[in-house]
């Protein structure tokens, strides 16, 4: 299983997004699938990604996206897919 | 492909509502380590647990790290004690050596608790399981991380009373050891009936002879959870309740069997089995006494407590059933006093007694778990309690304990501050008419007409 969802919540501003695949297109990480949605005035946005030739570590792509999160006031936080897929699919 | 609101609804579980797994424990077999001489037993017994589970911290922090899931601990549990040091250890002494290494290697590879200082004497005690019993007192006040559990009876065996009432008096004498630290010793003490071999909760884990020579076992929790959907439907019938519950419980056991399996897999130990456990913590919001008030409680030990509890109790196993390939351990709720805010602030406000206590064991597990009583409390009043208890779980073939904490040097109305996952407990009366002659008797209460199946 290669795939990796990104969430970004937060307060809304410019460049959130433009940031985010920045930095994935460097890592060479795909991108399957983006929404967004807005919860209790929160900015909520999912990325499915493909990280089956990312050229960096889980760890390290993991922490750099907390790092433009910080940057940019808001929360980025990475997880595999499978803990939503066992969840909610049987 | 999964959509937003299912990783919002996934993350808010784990933000806000406190889903973690409890524990991962490893189980591993020391029955290779014994030998006749105690140095060189425990010499084995440190490079087996460390060969196999030098990882196990890091692999729990690494899963942890990639899934967004809390794993709040990494644990091992041992081969009872008593069985493998049987042919080295001639003096409670040479039990204690055991218990010292067994503390050190805990530190060593990072796990809070390593559970097995333990002895299986539900239908009679061996020299060296007296042994390592009473080795107990000195055991637990020298070390920090070890779990001592005592099986005292079964529904196949009946209760060995005299187990029972030496247990009367171990559990005095290690509240007495550790009075300068509210008797903690007491809180990694457990008396068991119907123990079972593949438990991952402290302080009962111990890894039975019925089992492999290694394997991960993990707790799962969640009563955050619970309550937050059950807060959704105040007013939906038992359907309703009952199918919230399940669907709830099903979604909480699959991260647990997410997360077992990619334990199992890392460490190339096989996966035994998950333990659908509802577990509180102190922390506010992660009680299973706010779950029954969410079902319509005032507090947990009104009428109706036992009730509500059966029915949480089963819906959970239900919804977790099928989310796990495996279930074992105690499945059920737990009811700890000093581990559940909600539970402390029903007894401080008199709704809950330890006879309440003692029916809801009836239909949940496990047992009286956590209780603070009064230091001058009887060895045989204790003694009785236990028995009581073991009584439950002997006749309705379920897992029952007995964790209870004497406070040396303190009384009702008293409070008393473990710290940590074990948290506090204001000091509960005990019904304190005798029941000398009762535990006196000696010998062993014969196993119940219904456990002769063949």
């Amino acid at each position: 299983m290669n795939r990796i969802i990104i969430t970004v919540v937060g307060k809304d501003t410019v460049g959130i997004i433009a940031a985010v695949c920045t930095y994935l297109a460097s890592k060479n990480v795909n991108i399957l699938d983006i929404s967004q949605t807005i919860v209790q005035e929160f900015f909520n946005m999912m990325m499915i990604v493909d990280v089956k030739d990312c050229t960096v570590s889980f760890t390290e792509f993991a922490d750099s996206l907390n790092k433009i999160g910080e940057e940019k006031g808001v929360q980025i936080k990475c997880q595999r897919e499978d803990i939503f897929d066992k969840m909610h699919r049987i | 492909m999964i959509n937003i609101s299912e990783v919002i609804e996934t993350n808010k579980m784990i933000e806000q509502e406190n889903l973690d797994v409890r524990t991962i424990t490893m189980g591993i077999s020391l029955l290779d380590c014994a030998t006749d001489d105690v140095t060189k037993t425990c010499e084995n017994i440190y490079n087996k647990i460390t060969r196999l589970a030098s990882n196990l911290v890091q692999t729990g922090e690494d899963i942890s790290r990639e899934y967004g899931i809390p794993i709040v601990n990494k644990r091992i549990s041992v081969t009872p004690i008593a069985i493998v040091g049987s042919s080295c250890c001639k003096t409670p002494g040479d039990y204690v050596q055991i218990c010292k290494t067994l503390d050190r290697i805990a530190t060593e590879v990072g796990v809070n608790f390593i559970g097995g200082y333990s002895a299986i004497v539900s239908k009679g005690m061996t020299h060296s399981d007296e042994l390592l019993i009473r080795s107990i007192p000195e055991a637990l006040a020298c070390t920090e991380r070890i779990c001592s559990s005592i099986n005292v009876g079964s529904t196949k065996t009946g209760i060995n009373m005299d187990a029972v009432r030496l247990l009367g008096d171990i559990i005095k004498e290690t509240a007495e050891k550790t009075k300068e630290r509210d008797s903690l010793g007491c809180a990694k003490l457990v008396v068991l009936c119907n123990a079972p071999d593949d438990n991952p909760f402290m302080a009962g884990a111990f890894h039975g002879v019925s089992e492999a020579d290694a394997i991960i076992n993990v707790g799962v929790s969640g009563p955050g959870v619970v309550k937050y959907a059950l807060e959704q439907i105040p007013d939906a019938n038992f359907e309703v309740l009952c199918e919230t519950i399940k669907k709830t419980a099903f979604k909480i056991t699959r991260v647990g069997q997410l997360v077992a399996q990619e334990a199992s897999r890392r460490l190339g130990v096989p996966f035994g089995i998950i333990d659908l456990s509802l577990a509180p913590t102190p922390a506010i919001g992660d009680s299973v006494a706010d779950i029954l008030e969410r079902i319509g409680l005032q507090r947990a030990g009104a009428p109706g407590t036992t009730a509500a509890l059966a029915m949480l109790n089963d819906q959970v196993k239900k919804g977790g059933v099928m989310a796990s390939s495996y279930v074992g351990g105690l499945s059920g709720a737990f009811i700890p006093v000093s581990e559940d805010q909600g539970m402390i602030d029903a007894v401080n406000e008199g709704a809950l007694t330890i006879e309440k206590l003692e029916a809801m064991t009836c239909v949940c597990s496990v047992g009286l778990d956590m209780i603070a009583i009064p230091g001058d409390t009887k060895a045989t009043t204790i003694a009785g309690i236990i028995a009581d208890e073991s009584a439950i779980g002997m006749v309705n073939q379920k897992t029952t304990a007995v964790r209870i904490i004497p406070v040396i040097g303190k009384g009702v109305g008293e409070n008393v501050e473990f710290g940590g996952l074990l948290g506090h407990a204001p000091i509960m009366p005990v019904n304190n008419f005798d029941c000398s002659i009762f535990v006196n008797r000696g010998g062993r209460i014969p196993a119940p007409i219904h456990s002769f199946k063949n």
